[in-house]
């Protein structure tokens, strides 16, 4: 009777204790890549490296899936707005919506998707086969060269994506606007640059340096820690896509509230 | 061990995983210049004693000296400097998939040397030659390469920054017999050429023979025999002798479920 009872909370003290690891664990592991950037010697190339890898070869599924969000918006704003005669709040709905939210929230959740997942099973594979020890063998501190430079890119690249995503997705909505809808292109134009503001912007900006920071800690971390062959690498992959995933939605979360919560 | 400092030298070494006692006390000695040759079963030891002195294992107790120097009582600098001056060929060569074969064997010498890109390709092209590869092998992937080409270009990045100590962990396993036997001749070679001390770890007798001037073998975590590699299957003790001649029967019990 006390075992039926009591089971179930050893199995959820297990899994807080578990779970409180992980994170001081994520915390420190963190710490340490980011102090690797402040120490000599720096990997140039690793970085360059990893910066293509995030910020050109993301370009194509950032681009589609900003200019996509784009159109959709003007048109399911359009049908609602439509039922209180304010279809000229189209434009500042979207170049609004664009830059603070979807811009930065959808093109990490694509990057996670794409990088978090590929950071994990090269760097997962790189330890289940020994070559994380070799780095060591070879005088070269792992976190320094596998970790360190993938962090950097990643917090450069997210920004200058989201900037082309903001672009592509205000652009989206006026294609709509303009060839679908019946909107005056230089009236949409104004209206859209009218609305927004600096800050609408910026705190997009600073939203995707934080989860290029994420996504990269959460590939990096899963990749390392994983165990046990391809099982384990496999598990590190999911692992890391959700995490991050689930990470970019939360933080987004609490970056809206320090910049726009009165 | 008669006159001077070994290069390596081992007290008392132990390591438990847990309720695992997998190093129980390991002493081991071997001087400058000499190859050893480690031999036991698995699960015995042999590679937790060696990732232990490359550092990528802490121990629980005991002492790893090179020339005399204790490496787990010394600053980190200089235990990085030490390190610096070892070599090891991992058992699956752990070639970097992401770069090409010379960037692979000239990877510390560009990640840690710091050398010219163009000095490092020419460095590269005459290491392979040391290990029988052409200098055209330098731009395939570690993807392309057979078995016993990639154990070829994993010895290459082991001796590219010429080490004076070196570790193989299994050098022959998963090569057909003659790719061993050329393997232990590179093996040989290139310790000898670099004047190197070298540690090895196998279960090929073949090999051990070839490749050690001593052997010493590890069971349930001790050091239980040392001697001349060229002993090995008459040795005169018991454990030597089974495991030498792969013999079912013996003191050495292996733990099967049934």
């Amino acid at each position: 009777m006390a075992a039926i009872l009591l089971d179930p909370l050893a199995a959820l003290g297990r899994t807080v204790l578990g779970g409180c690891r992980s994170v001081g664990d994520v915390a420190l592991f963190a710490l340490e890549g980011a102090s690797h950037l402040l120490r000599p010697p720096f990997y140039g190339r690793r970085l360059l490296r990893a910066f293509v890898e995030i910020a050109w070869f993301s370009l194509p599924v950032v681009a589609l899936t900003a200019i996509f969000t784009g159109m959709v918006l003007a048109l399911q704003s359009y049908t609602g707005f439509a039922r209180f005669n304010a279809q000229s709040a189209i434009a500042s709905v979207v170049v609004i919506s664009i830059t603070r939210e979807l811009g930065p929230v959808l093109a990490a959740l694509m990057v996670a998707g794409r990088i978090g997942a590929s950071f994990a099973a090269e760097i997962g594979t790189m330890r289940v086969t020994d070559q994380i020890d070799a780095l060591t063998t070879l005088s070269t501190h792992p976190m320094k060269y596998l970790v360190a430079p993938r962090l950097l890119a990643a917090v450069i690249a997210l920004p200058l994506l989201v900037l082309v995503a903001d672009i592509l997705g205000v652009m989206g909505g006026w294609i709509i606007a303009t060839f679908k809808l019946g909107f005056v292109s230089e009236a949409y134009l104004k209206a859209s640059f009218d609305f927004l503001e600096t800050d609408d912007v910026v705190s997009g900006l600073v939203k995707a340096a934080v989860f290029g920071f994420v996504i990269a800690l959460m590939g990096t971390w899963c990749g390392y820690r994983s165990r046990g062959g391809a099982e384990g690498v496999g598990a590190a992959t999911t692992a890391a896509v959700v995490a991050s995933s689930i990470l970019i939605l939360a933080l987004d979360y609490v970056l809206t509230e320090a910049f726009f919560a009165r | 061990m008669s006159g001077g400092v070994p290069k390596l030298r081992l007290r008392g070494l132990r390591k438990a995983f847990g309720a695992k006692q997998v190093l129980d006390g390991v002493d081991l000695e071997v001087a400058a210049g000499h190859s050893l040759v480690i031999l036991g079963g698995s699960g015995s030891g042999k590679s937790v004693t060696i990732k232990c002195v490359l550092g990528l294992i802490e121990p629980d107790a005991g002492t790893i000296e090179i020339d005399g120097r204790d490496l787990l009582r010394m600053p980190r600098r200089e235990r990085e400097a030490i390190g610096d001056r070892i070599g090891m060929l991992f058992q699956n060569g752990a070639l970097f998939d992401s770069l090409p074969v010379w960037e692979n064997v000239c990877f510390k010498l560009l990640a840690q040397k710091r050398i010219d890109r163009r000095r490092a390709r020419d460095k590269a092209a005459e290491v392979l030659a040391q290990v029988g590869l052409a200098a055209s092998v330098g731009d395939l992937s570690p993807a392309e390469l057979s078995g016993g080409m990639q154990k070829r270009v994993a010895l290459a990045r082991t001796i590219a920054a010429e080490p004076d100590l070196i570790f193989f962990d299994e050098p022959t396993t998963g090569l057909d017999p003659i790719m061993g036997a050329v393997i232990d001749g590179l093996i040989v070679d290139c310790v000898q050429r670099l004047g190197a001390t070298a540690v090895s770890i196998t279960h090929d007798m073949a090999s051990a023979r070839r490749i050690g001037d001593t052997a010493a073998m590890l069971y349930a975590g001790r050091l239980v025999w040392s001697g001349p590699a060229a002993s090995l299957g008459q040795s005169g003790n018991a454990m030597v002798d089974q495991f030498a001649r792969g013999e079912r029967e013996g003191p050495i019990k292996m733990e099967l479920r049934r």
